[in-house]
């Protein structure tokens, strides 16, 4: 589904990835993990399109997207929940998902993905009509799951969904993205909470400092002594 | 009395201009001195055609869609291809373009007034014991028409919301696959059309040269940022305002004080607001 090769990117003159590989198959969902500053929100930037890699290369469904907008990325399918949400603020909660279906889905198809979107956060129709900034942050995530799943995505990139979220709210999250997974969407997800970054994937990879360390099954992955040094914010230990 | 309406009637054309403005600064950021020129390339083809003989409504469509045109061609040939240069760097191509703009009208309309008689029967208004020429009802009718249009566009339509999602922040506007550089060669088409409207019926009442796009454009930025350039509801206030502020001036000073007036209210605002300038982000949603 998904291929990156080589992946070199930075912001200004500071290089933040120097050479990352990393592939996610389809109906399979991977886990990045890895402290702050590894350059887990930089990957999935330019994975999205929204950052030009200064060398190396994206591949998606078989097609070399590299040099691809983001909005045709997301419109072939590959999205990104970004982190912080980024919901339309000043747009109710049905005109944020109905854009999520954008030049996508009309007329009934529409209607079908809210009712699936729905009936996976049935929070979100209470508040249909109400305005997305007046969301509390575990609404406003929901909202930015269900606007990216609107437009029928196939692999979906989820850019720490439950940081800043309060812990029921978390659990609430989590457990549509499993009901998601178990739908057959492909996701790859950056996530600071391990339990639920393990809870949810079947794969793993650690980031440090722009580079992959290792990766593996999760079941591997969790009992490294790498990866829960990253979540206790010291890798070399 | 009188005064009221023939002010109210002239602001809606400012409020048009602002509208633009406004628009087009919230979707590219990009604040647009050619949009005075705009007007005035309307006006003077709406003018131009109705003296070659055509009719009002055929010399009205084909202003406006060739000044539609030359917003289209003003994105593509000058704001895309610098997008990248900053705001401030592309304001300064807007005056260029305002220049080119008046050239172009130079050669090709050449110095002169071209008039265009109003779009209905001569007969004036008459009530409340005033007397108004028709066309000012025809500019208030018009430009109230346009607004409604325009927001049903705004808040009603796939594209205005994804345009006013692509103004409250472009980057997650990709991710849901819509391009901000669409939706700014759309505004400026969009603030294009609007201009020629307002040039189209304000032609009959004032007759357009190649020269009055650029007070007619410091005008509707002073209505645009009484609006602090954010709303366009404000804008239209804004045109409004001035529209008063400059048939009370006349009729009460002198028509040579009309300008200072308007502008020194643009100074006072960018003093007691300067905010309205630089603030960007609440979205075209202020409908």
């Amino acid at each position: 589904m998904l291929r990156v090769e080589g992946l070199v990117a930075g912001y200004g003159a500071i290089e933040a990835l120097h050479g990352v590989d990393l592939e996610v198959a389809g109906e399979e969902t991977v886990a990045l993990v890895g402290p702050n500053g590894a350059g887990k929100s930089t990957l999935f930037g330019v994975v999205s399109g929204l950052l030009r890699p200064w060398r190396g290369r994206v591949e998606f469904d078989g097609q070399d997207v590299t040099r691809w907008s983001a909005e045709r990325r997301a419109l072939a399918g590959l999205v990104l929940v970004p982190e912080g949400r980024r919901v339309f603020a000043g747009l109710s909660v049905e005109e944020n998902l109905r854009l999520g279906a954008y030049r996508r889905a009309r007329g009934r198809c529409v209607t079908d993905r809210a009712t699936e979107v729905f009936d996976l956060f049935p929070r979100l129709l209470e508040r249909r009509g109400q305005r997305a900034g007046t969301l509390s942050g575990g609404e406003q995530q929901m909202l930015a799951i269900g606007r990216a799943l609107m437009g029928g995505p196939r692999l979906l990139l989820l850019d720490e969904p439950s940081l800043g979220l309060a812990p029921l709210a978390v659990r609430e999250v989590a457990d549509a993205l499993a009901r998601l997974i178990h739908g057959g969407v492909a996701v790859a997800l950056v996530e600071q909470n391990a339990a639920v970054a393990f809870g949810l994937a079947s794969r793993g990879y650690l980031l440090d400092r722009g580079e992959v360390v290792t990766s593996g099954p999760v079941e591997q992955l969790r009992d490294d002594k790498r990866v829960q040094a990253a979540y206790l914010g010291d890798t070399r230990g | 009395m009188a005064e009221l309406f023939t002010g109210l009637a002239t602001g809606t054309t400012y409020a048009l201009v602002g509208l633009g403005i406004a628009l087009i600064f919230q979707v590219t950021g990009v604040i647009n001195f050619a949009q005075g020129d705009f007007v005035a390339v309307g006006g003077l083809l709406f003018a131009v055609l109705r003296e070659d003989g055509f009719d009002t409504p055929v010399a009205a469509v084909l202003s406006i869609v060739l000044s539609t045109a030359i917003g289209i061609l003003t994105y593509a040939l000058v704001i895309l291809p610098a997008r990248r240069a900053g705001h401030d760097r592309l304001m300064i191509l807007t005056i260029g373009v305002s220049i080119v703009l008046q050239g172009a009208a130079l050669l090709v309309f050449g110095a002169d007034s071209h008039f265009a008689p109003p779009f209905g029967p001569g007969r004036p208004l008459r009530f409340a014991g005033i007397t108004l020429p028709s066309q000012y009802a025809w500019c208030a009718g018009v430009t109230a028409v346009v607004m409604v249009l325009l927001w049903l566009f705004l808040t009603r339509t796939p594209t205005g919301t994804a345009m006013r999602a692509s103004a409250m922040d472009p980057d997650a506007a990709r991710l849901t696959g819509i391009s901000p550089e669409r939706m700014g060669l759309l505004v400026f088409a969009l603030a294009a059309g609007l201009a020629a409207i307002a040039g189209t019926v304000l032609a009959p009442l004032q007759p357009p040269d190649a020269t009055i796009g650029v007070a007619l454009g410091l005008k509707g930025f002073t209505a645009a940022v009484i609006g602090g350039l954010v709303s366009p509801i404000g804008a239209v206030a804004g045109g409004l305002v001035i529209g008063l502020v400059e048939t009370y001036a006349t009729g009460y000073l002198s028509s040579e004080y009309k300008d200072t007036l308007t502008f020194g209210l643009l100074l006072m605002v960018l003093l007691i607001r300067p905010g309205g300038l630089v603030r960007r982000g609440a979205g075209v949603d202020r409908v």
